[in-house]
C-alpha cells in the first residue's frame, strides 16, 4: 500500500536550464524589480519565513514564561510578547502565507496563464508587505505594544503605554498588501483562464484562493479604516470609542471583528485548497464531491461575514444579537464539515501513499476537525460565558490555525517544492519532521483545552499553582514543535544544493502546473495549453496526461 | 470643441436640480427621521444617475455589475448585523451625568 | 482632431488588447468595491453617532459651512460631467477636446480642494478642531466634538482621494496631449473616469450627512 515518490523515469531528468530562476537575469535588481509572479512568490516566501520565526520566538518565550506559576517576565513584558506573537503570526505570516507564496506561484500555472492580471500591482503588494514589516519590527524593537493583537479600545486608544500608532500603521499597510493581492487574484481567475479552462475544471486550490480573495477585498478595508480611527483617536486624545465622551468601545469591536472574523477564513480557506490538491494525488483518486467542495468554500466565504459578534458575547452586546450570531456560527460549521466528509470519502478505497505532503494533509484533516468541533462549543452562548478569554479559546484557534493551516502550508511547501525549485527534498527527514510536528502540536495544545475548561485565563503572565502540570506538558510540546518546525529549514535548504533533480511531474499529479518543466520557464508555458478534461483524473496507475 | 453630448448635459442638469432640491428640502421641517430619509433618497438618485450615465454601469458586463453589487451588499451586511445589537440594546437612563471637566484623562484621575 | 492609430501592444500575459482593456476596467470596479467598504466603516460610525445623539448631531450640523459645502458639491458634480464628456471625446478620437476637458476636470478638483482648505481654516479659527483647539459652549459639546472628529476624518480621507484623482487626471491630460490615446485605445482615461466618478458619489452621500443635519 505504500509507495515511495513516483518519478517519471528511473534516470535523472534533464535539467530545464531555461527557467524563471535563470531567465531574465540573476542580479538582485532583476529580483527586486521583477514582474514575474513566480519570483514574487519566492520573495514572499523568504519574508514570511522570517516573520514566522519572529512570531515563533515570541511563542517560545511565552511558553517558557508559563512553565512556572509566577512566570519569569514582568506582566508588562509578557503583554508585549503575546501581542507581538498575535500581530506577527496573524498579519505577517498566516494571512499572506499560502496565497502570497503558493497562490502567487501556482494560480497562473494552474489556469494556464502567463502571469497574473496586474504583475506590477503584485510587486507593489510585496513592497507594502516589506514596508509594513519594517514598521512592525521597528515598533517591536523600540518597545512593542501591549494591547493584544485585537487593539481593544479605550485601552489602545487612550491608556496603553506601547507604540500603538506604529503598530497600527504597520497593520494598515500590510492590509493594503492583502487587498491588492486579493484584487489581482479575483481579476486573474475571472479573466485569464486558458481556452477550455471552465470554472468546473479549475483545481479546488484556485477556487479556494478565489474565495479567500473575495474576503480579503471586502473585509480588509473595514479593518484599515477602523485602525485609522483608533490611531487618530490616540493622537488627538479625542474620539468615538471613548466612553468618557459618550463614545462606544463596542463600536470598535463591531468594526474590528467585521474584518477579523472573516480574516480567520482568509487564513484557513487556502489551506482547504492545498489539502484538496494533496489528498487526491496521494490517494490516486479523484476528489470526491468536487462541486460540494467548491461551493462549500464559497459558502464559507460568504457566511463568514455574518458571524463576527461571537467574539463579543460577553462584551455587552444585546442578548438578541448574541442569539443571532450564535445561530449563524453553528450554520457555518456545516460547509466545513462537508469538506471533511469529502476528503475522507476521497481516501476511502484509495491507493494511499504516506509521503510527507500526505502526512501533513492527514494531520490537517484530524486537527482541523478537532478545532472545528470545539468551535461549536464556543459558539454556544452558555458555554462561551464560561470559557471566553480562557485557554479553551486559545486551544480552539491554535488547532485550526496551527494544526490546520500551518500543516497545510508545510504540506503544500513539500508538495510543490520540486516544481518551484526543480529539486526533490529528502523524504525520510520530511516524514520525521511531519511526525514531530504532529506529536509536538498535540502535546502543546491539547492540555490547553483542559486548562481553559478548568478556568485558566489567557493573556495572564501567571496562574494558580494547580494548573502547572498541564502547563509543563504544553511547554514541553512546544519544544518538540520547535524542533519539528526548524528541521525543514535545514533539509529544504540542503536540497536546494544537493537534492536530486526533479522531473516535471514527480508525483504523477494532474493539473496544468505539472505539465511544464520544474522549475517552470519564465513565461510558464511554451505553448498556451487547451484544457479538455475535468481535474483530478487519477487512476491507481498513473497515466500520461495530454496537454 | 463640439457641443457636449446631450445625455451627459441632461444628466448634469438633473444632478444640479437634485442638489437644489436636497438643499431646499433640508430647511423644511419634517416629522421624525424624514429629513435624513429624504436627503439620502435624493443622494441615491444622484448616485444612480452617475453610475448609469457617467460610469455606464448598466451597460457593463454582468461580472462588473456583480462587483458593484457586492460592495453594496456587504456594506448592508455591516449595517444590518451591527443593527441586531444596537437596535435591541436596553438603554437605562440613569439621569444626567456631571458635565465634563476636561480633566478626565489626567494621571491619577479615572 | 487627428486620430493617431496608437494601440500599444498588450502585455505578455494578455492574448488581445481587448482582453487587457476589459480586465483593467473590471479591476477598477473591484477596487471601487473595496472603497465602498473603506468609507462604509466610517459611515457606520456616523450612523451610530447620529442615532445615539440626534440633537447633538443636529446642533453640530448647523455649525457646518453650508455655502462652501454646497458650492463644493456643485463643483464636484460639474467635474463629473466634464470627466464624462472627456471620455466621450476620447471615444470619438478628439485629442484636443480630451486634453482640454481633462484639464478642466483637474482644475475643478483643485477648486474643490481649495474651498475645502479654506473651510478647514475657518473651522480652525472657530475652535472646531477636536483634540487640538476644540471649544464649544453647549450642553452638546461632547457630541459636537465627536461629530467634528468624524467630519475631519470623512472629508479628509475623501480629500486624499480627490488629490489622488487630480494627480491621475493630470497624468492622463499630459498623455492625451502627447497623443497616447485614440478612439481605439483610451482605457486609462476610462478607468481614471470610473475612479473620479466614484469619488464624486462618495461626496454625494457625505454632503447631506454633514451639511444638512439639523437644518430644519
Amino acid at each position: 500500500m505504500t509507495t515511495a515518490t513516483v518519478t517519471g523515469k528511473p534516470d535523472e531528468p534533464v535539467v530545464a536550464t531555461r527557467n524563471y530562476l535563470t531567465e531574465e537575469g540573476v542580479t538582485l535588481r532583476s529580483w527586486l524589480l521583477t514582474k514575474d509572479h513566480k519570483r514574487i512568490a519566492i520573495l514572499y516566501t523568504l519574508s514570511i519565513t522570517f516573520f514566522f520565526f519572529v512570531g515563533g520566538a515570541a511563542a517560545t518565550l511565552i511558553r517558557l514564561n508559563l512553565v512556572t506559576p509566577a512566570g519569569i517576565f514582568t506582566p508588562d513584558i509578557y503583554n508585549r510578547l503575546f501581542t507581538l506573537h498575535g500581530i506577527v503570526m496573524v498579519w505577517f505570516f498566516l494571512i499572506p502565507s499560502i496565497p502570497n507564496t503558493m497562490g502567487n506561484f501556482l494560480i497562473p500555472l494552474m489556469i494556464g496563464a502567463k502571469d497574473l492580471a496586474f504583475p506590477r500591482l503584485n510587486l507593489l503588494s510585496w513592497y507594502l508587505y516589506v514596508g509594513a514589516g519594517f514598521l512592525a519590527l521597528f515598533a517591536i524593537l523600540i518597545g512593542g505594544v501591549d494591547t493584544g493583537w485585537t487593539f481593544y479600545t479605550p485601552f489602545s486608544s487612550l491608556y496603553s503605554n506601547g507604540y500603538v500608532v506604529l503598530a497600527l500603521a504597520a497593520v494598515f499597510a500590510v492590509g493594503f498588501s492583502s487587498i491588492l493581492t486579493g484584487l489581482n487574484f479575483i481579476v486573474t481567475i475571472h479573466r485569464m483562464r486558458a481556452p477550455g479552462m471552465t470554472w468546473y475544471r479549475l483545481p479546488v486550490f484556485v477556487w479556494s484562493n478565489y474565495a479567500t480573495s473575495v474576503i480579503m477585498v471586502l473585509a480588509t478595508p473595514v479593518l484599515a479604516i477602523t485602525l485609522m480611527l483608533v490611531a487618530v483617536e490616540r493622537l488627538l486624545r479625542v474620539g468615538i470609542f471613548d466612553p468618557a465622551l459618550g463614545g462606544d468601545p463596542l463600536l470598535f469591536q463591531h468594526l474590528f471583528w467585521f474584518y477579523s472574523h472573516p480574516a480567520v477564513y482568509i487564513m484557513i480557506l487556502p489551506g482547504f485548497g492545498v489539502i484538496s490538491e494533496i489528498v487526491p494525488c496521494f490517494a490516486r483518486k479523484p476528489l470526491f464531491g468536487y462541486k460540494f467542495v467548491v461551493w462549500s468554500s464559497i459558502t464559507i466565504a460568504i457566511i463568514g461575514f455574518f458571524v463576527w459578534a461571537h467574539h463579543m458575547f460577553v462584551a455587552g452586546i444585546s442578548l438578541y444579537a448574541g442569539l443571532v450570531f450564535s445561530l449563524l456560527s453553528y450554520v457555518i460549521a456545516v460547509p466545513s464539515a462537508i469538506k471533511v466528509f469529502n476528503w475522507t470519502a476521497t481516501l476511502h478505497k484509495g491507493w494511499i501513499s504516506f509521503d510527507a505532503p500526505m502526512l501533513y494533509a492527514l494531520g490537517f484533516i484530524g486537527l482541523f476537525t478537532i478545532g472545528g468541533l470545539t468551535g461549536l462549543f464556543v459558539a454556544n452562548l452558555a458555554f462561551d460565558v464560561h470559557v471566553t478569554d480562557t485557554y479553551f479559546v486559545v486551544a480552539h484557534f491554535h488547532y485550526i490555525m496551527v494544526g490546520g493551516m500551518v500543516s497545510a502550508y508545510f504540506g503544500g511547501l513539500h508538495y510543490w517544492w520540486p516544481k518551484v525549485t526543480g529539486r526533490l527534498y529528502p523524504e525520510w527527514w520530511a516524514r520525521i519532521a511531519a511526525l514531530l510536528i504532529f506529536f509536538g502540536f498535540n502535546l502543546t495544545f491539547f492540555p490547553q483545552f483542559i486548562l481553559g475548561y478548568l478556568g485558566m485565563e489567557r493573556r495572564y503572565y501567571s496562574y494558580p499553582p494547580e494548573f502547572q502540570v498541564w502547563n509543563i506538558f504544553s511547554s514541553a510540546g512546544a519544544s518538540v514543535l520547535a524542533v519539528g518546525y526548524a528541521l525543514p529549514f535545514f533539509y529544504l535548504g540542503w536540497s536546494l544544493f544537493r537534492g536530486k533533480r526533479a522531473g516535471s511531474n514527480p508525483w504523477a499529479a494532474t493539473g496544468l502546473e505539472w505539465q511544464t518543466s520544474s522549475p517552470p520557464p519564465a513565461h510558464n508555458f511554451d505553448v498556451t495549453p487547451t484544457v479538455t478534461r475535468p481535474p483530478y483524473q487519477y487512476r491507481p496507475e498513473p497515466e500520461p496526461q495530454d496537454v | 470643441m463640439k457641443a457636449p453630448p446631450l445625455p451627459l448635459l441632461l444628466t448634469w442638469a438633473a444632478l444640479l436640480a437634485l442638489l437644489a432640491a436636497t438643499l431646499g428640502l433640508a430647511y423644511v421641517p419634517m416629522s421624525g427621521p424624514m429629513n435624513v430619509v429624504v436627503a439620502l433618497g435624493i443622494s441615491v438618485a444622484k448616485a444612480l444617475l452617475v453610475l448609469a450615465l457617467f460610469m455606464k454601469l448598466f451597460r457593463a458586463s454582468a461580472l462588473t455589475r456583480a462587483a458593484a453589487a457586492a460592495g453594496l451588499f456587504w456594506l448592508a451586511v455591516l449595517f444590518a448585523l451591527s443593527g441586531t445589537d444596537y437596535l435591541t440594546r436596553k438603554v437605562e437612563h440613569v439621569g444626567d451625568l456631571p458635565a465634563p471637566t476636561g480633566r478626565e484623562h489626567q494621571p491619577g484621575n479615572r | 482632431m487627428s486620430d493617431a492609430p496608437v494601440i500599444p501592444q498588450p502585455e505578455p500575459q494578455y492574448a488581445t488588447a481587448e482582453q487587457q482593456a476589459d480586465t483593467a476596467s473590471f479591476g477598477m470596479w473591484v477596487f471601487l468595491a473595496t472603497e465602498v467598504l473603506f468609507f462604509g466603516g466610517m459611515l457606520l460610525a456616523y450612523t451610530w453617532l447620529r442615532a445615539t445623539y440626534p440633537e447633538g448631531v443636529a446642533e453640530a450640523g448647523r455649525h457646518t459651512k453650508i455655502v462652501i459645502g454646497s458650492v463644493n458639491t456643485l463643483v464636484l458634480l460639474t467635474s463629473s460631467f466634464t470627466m464624462g464628456w472627456a471620455v466621450h471625446a476620447a471615444e470619438h478620437g478628439s485629442r484636443k477636446a480630451l486634453t482640454q476637458l481633462l484639464a478642466v476636470t483637474a482644475l475643478l478638483g483643485l477648486l474643490f480642494l481649495g474651498l475645502k482648505g479654506y473651510e478647514y481654516h475657518k473651522e480652525w479659527t472657530e475652535h472646531l478642531v477636536p483634540g487640538l483647539n476644540f471649544h464649544e459652549d453647549s450642553v452638546h459639546a461632547q457630541t459636537i466634538e465627536l461629530f467634528y472628529f468624524l467630519y475631519f476624518l470623512l472629508t479628509g480621507i475623501h480629500g486624499i482621494h480627490v488629490t489622488i484623482g487630480i494627480g491621475l487626471i493630470a497624468v492622463m491630460a499630459v498623455r492625451a496631449r502627447r497623443g497616447a490615446f485614440s478612439s481605439r485605445y483610451y482605457t486609462p482615461v476610462e478607468v481614471t473616469g470610473l475612479y473620479w466618478h466614484f469619488v464624486d458619489i462618495v461626496w454625494i452621500f457625505l454632503y447631506p450627512l454633514i451639511y444638512l443635519a439639523g437644518r430644519s
